[in-house]
């Protein structure tokens, strides 16, 4: 899929400050601490779900006690560990095409080669595949080759497509029904947990207060400068929420603690922290759609912040839930509210509800322009960008850039490539500044 | 000229006129008319024909539409079939078409439905969502929700209103074009010499384009006549082709795979025309009729959630059991996630079952046919060998 996150945050060169380290250091434990529980969890006699990023209903999850894999941010981690490129010829090897999406391949490569996880950690498989469709059709498949190959019950909730740019009540309750005669019965047999209500209630109390501190993350980067990049650091950011955290009071406290640290950047006017350290020039503001490179993501940034690019919000962020519009997850309608998250997030919305949005954005950020990574693995985000360039560049009157990179597979990141096309974009910006001055 | 020849020399003109003047005509022919285009695999054409419009498929550009600006729309690894769409569009060739249907199949169907309302602004566009639950409760009663928006909005476009007793009506007549399709095929699975695949395949292109019921005819004409012209029986072998369900092979192949020594005896060309499997009811609720036909009695493809392990390849096996055939042949559109994803799984089950396959890819203006001859030929001879042995 599309998906994100957990990804760690590059070690910067320079001394951080202590709160960011507070928040990093607990970034990094809260994953480490998930590939652990993956690993003991049948052991410790609990069930193993998998699930996707986009519409993930990790609160249900939770209430029957689950042990929670994401394989798109388990391939994300092994692209960003160089193990993805491997992965993804043994899936080839084995039957799968060259042309298909390669989160799907990594993953069955990785478990064609023994089942271990990104951090060496053993991952068991699934125990339940809870294939919420949402934003893809991919997903689909992906299940259905793991369920074929390795056997284990797959449990599907379709999620209506909002190709009329809106959520019809038909389409709510479809979903709604879903999660109580399907979803919730499967999830009762496999893990052998009775559902409780209640419990599902206080973990999405839990998910709204970290919505809220993530939004307020994100949209920090309305400050000029930016304190934070809203892509390469924003994949850092929406990690724990996009995963198997959103919920937990861990969840809480870490974008308490992002937040106040964000907070703190903005009153003292300083910009984005990067690998290299923190960024001290901001020459450029951007809006990015489509997911980053995986593979050479740490080279991929460079090619931004060396010349004083920063992404001030994406697309990308918002894949695994879309919050800046004011959708909470709502205790007080449990299953309406977790069917309205998962018809909302990005990859569900029809294209000219993407393209408002982007304006929207480049507006609202005062960006200079829109620059699309167009992944050649997913169809899902991909097919219709180039319209989407042309109507961002119609409506803003901003220049827009192209550029292509996969996910995970490093057959398709050309480094010289991508950076001559960023170079000749910023002169684009630069020219368009000129003739307007 | 034969009475064969003569009706596959007008469905070959129906299936090169891409710009669809068979339809214009039609709509011409008296005022008021409507039409809407559909992309594959399934919508229910009955609730167009309810309401008088003519519904046609759009099955992209072939391999004779020089795609220029649709190159503009997509990236070198998307598939052709979006690119040669938006090429009709934007030439003008759909102009007389009122309105678009695009059904749930990809993602790339799925964000061209959002394209083509941004492109297309004077036109009707709707995205066909179709379940994944095949509960009568759950999916149905979606289904049948989204089916009487579909009524709803193409009563507004036709200007008339839709009775469930029109709808009935227009199940009657579909069910008579698919019960004259099951036997066409059928028929070509015993005498696949008597039916070539390139004449059932451009018969169902046909069905693309023409009303129904002149559809209806033209394929019992061409039952009777073929019945009455004898040709030469070979020795090929019995193939079923699978994975074409969306971007068009182009012809050509689907000569070279004849010429290789194949007797295509299924294939998944068009299969809106053979969705539902079985004779809809065409008494009581009509969209509960077709809602029920959906979830239990409809062909099975890459676009559709198997809900379970064993239920994954059953269909394509049973093809092959019903129609004697000796191997699959997995033609698969290039960078197509469903058709290609699928193949492996379908290739499993197969080969569990004993049963031969081979496999390759192409585009709908893949013009190179002699190393696709050369393989569904060494397919076919080994499948002769392994059967004489
Ligand atoms: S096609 Fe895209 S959205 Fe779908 S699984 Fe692959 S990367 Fe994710
Ligand atoms: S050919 Fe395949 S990928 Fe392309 S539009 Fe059709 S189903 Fe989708």
């Amino acid at each position: 899929m599309t998906t994100p996150a957990t990804a760690a945050m590059p070690a910067s060169s320079k001394k951080p400050q202590v709160q960011k380290e507070d928040a990093m250091w607990l970034q990094k434990e809260l994953i480490n601490r998930n590939y652990q529980e993956l690993a003991t969890a049948h052991e410790r006699g609990k069930k193993i779900s998998a699930t996707f990023v986009p519409g993930n209903l990790n609160e249900l999850l939770m209430c029957f006690d689950f042990a929670r894999s994401l394989p798109e941010t388990n391939q994300l981690q092994n692209g960003m560990r160089k193990k993805s490129g491997k992965f993804i010829m043994d899936a080839e090897r084995d039957g799968q095409s060259e042309d298909v999406c390669t989160y799907v391949k990594s993953d069955l490569g990785m478990m064609l080669n023994g089942q271990v996880g990104p951090t060496g950690d053993p991952l068991p498989r699934p125990d339940l595949l809870l294939l919420s469709y949402t934003g893809c059709f991919t997903f689909m498949k992906w299940f259905e080759l793991i369920r074929q190959k390795f056997g284990g019950e797959t449990v599907m909730l379709h999620v209506p497509y909002q190709g009329d740019g809106k959520i019809n009540p038909n389409m709510r309750d479809y979903v709604v029904k879903q999660l109580k005669e399907t979803v919730i019965p499967a999830l009762e047999k496999v893990s052998g947990v009775k559902f409780d209500i209640d419990r599902l209630r206080q973990y999405m109390r839990e998910s709204a207060k970290a919505e809220e501190d993530l939004v307020a993350v994100l949209q920090s980067a309305k400050n000029r400068p930016s304190p934070i990049d809203g892509y390469f650091g924003g994949v850092y950011y929406i990690g724990p929420i996009f995963t198997a955290f959103r919920g937990t009071p861990d969840a809480s406290k870490f974008y308490g603690m992002l937040r106040s640290e964000i907070e703190q950047r903005v009153r003292d006017g300083k910009g984005p922290i990067t690998p290299d350290g923190e960024m001290t020039s901001e020459r450029y503001r951007l809006v990015v759609e489509g997911p980053p490179n995986w593979t050479s993501f740490r080279d991929f940034w460079k090619m931004f912040y060396e010349d004083g690019a920063v992404v001030v919000t994406s697309t990308y962020a918002k894949v695994g839930g879309l919050y800046d519009f004011g959708f909470r997850h709502d205790p007080d309608r449990p299953l309406e509210s977790l069917a309205e998250y998962c018809m909302g997030c990005y990859t569900n919305l029809n294209l000219p509800q993407r393209i408002d949005m982007i304006c929207k954005y480049i507006e609202e950020y005062q960006a200079d322009g829109l620059l699309i990574n167009s992944i050649k693995s997913c169809n899902s985000f991909s097919a219709g960008q180039l319209l989407i360039l042309r109507e961002v560049e119609k409506r803003t009157g901003k220049p827009a850039a192209f550029i292509e990179t996969d996910l995970v597979d490093p057959r398709y990141f050309s480094a010289a490539n991508v950076k001559n096309r960023l170079e000749s974009y910023f002169q684009m910006i630069e020219q368009k500044r000129a003739a307007q001055h | 000229m034969s009475k064969v020849a003569a009706i596959i020399e007008r469905c070959q003109a129906l299936y090169e006129d891409l710009d669809f003047k068979a339809v214009q005509e039609w709509k011409n022919a008296a005022p008021k008319r409507k039409v809407v285009g559909y992309m594959p695999v399934y919508v229910p054409r009955e609730i167009a024909h309810a309401a008088g419009i003519l519904s046609v498929g759009i099955l992209g550009g072939g391999d004779q539409l020089e795609v220029i600006q649709g190159d503009a729309y997509y990236q070198s690894y998307i598939c052709r079939i979006p690119r040669s769409t938006i090429e009709l569009g934007l030439t003008g060739k759909l102009d007389g078409f009122d309105g678009m249907l695009f059904p749930s199949i990809c993602d790339v169907i799925r964000n061209l439905s959002g394209m083509w309302q941004i492109l297309f602004k004077d036109k009707y566009v709707r995205y066909f969502d179709v379940p994944q639950n095949y509960e009568d409760n759950i999916g149905g009663t979606y289904y049948v929700h989204e089916l009487e928006i579909l009524r709803d909005d193409l009563a507004k476009l036709a200007g008339v209103e839709i009775t469930n007793e029109k709808i009935n009506r227009s199940i009657e007549v579909f069910n008579e074009n698919r019960r004259v399709i099951r036997e066409l095929y059928a028929y070509r699975a015993a005498k696949p010499w008597q039916a070539p695949t390139t004449e059932i395949y451009l018969l169902q292109r046909a069905g693309m384009v023409l009303p129904v019921e002149e559809h209806t005819q033209l394929l019992r004409d061409y039952l009777a006549a073929t019945e009455a012209e004898p040709r030469q029986m070979r020795d090929n072998a019995r193939v079923v082709i699978n994975g074409t369900f969306c971007e068009q092979p182009p012809l050509n192949l689907i000569k070279s795979i004849e010429m290789a020594g194949c007797y295509v005896v299924d294939d998944d060309f068009m299969l809106v025309t053979r969705w539902l499997l079985d004779d809809v009811p065409s008494d009581g609720d009509a969209l509960d009729n077709l809602s029920k036909a959906f979830l239990h009695h409809s062909a099975s493809t890459s676009a559709k959630y198997e809900t379970k392990r064993e239920e994954k390849g059953q269909f394509l096996l049973q093809q092959v059991t019903e129609r004697r055939a000796e191997g699959v042949v997995f033609a698969c559109p290039s960078f197509c996630d469903p058709a290609l994803l699928e193949r492996p799984m379908l290739q499993d089950v197969l080969s569990a079952h004993g049963v031969p396959h081979t496999a390759f890819k192409y585009a709908e203006n893949t013009g190179q046919m002699a190393p696709i001859r050369e393989q569904a030929g060494t397919f076919a001879d080994s499948i002769k060998l392994w059967s004489a042995a």
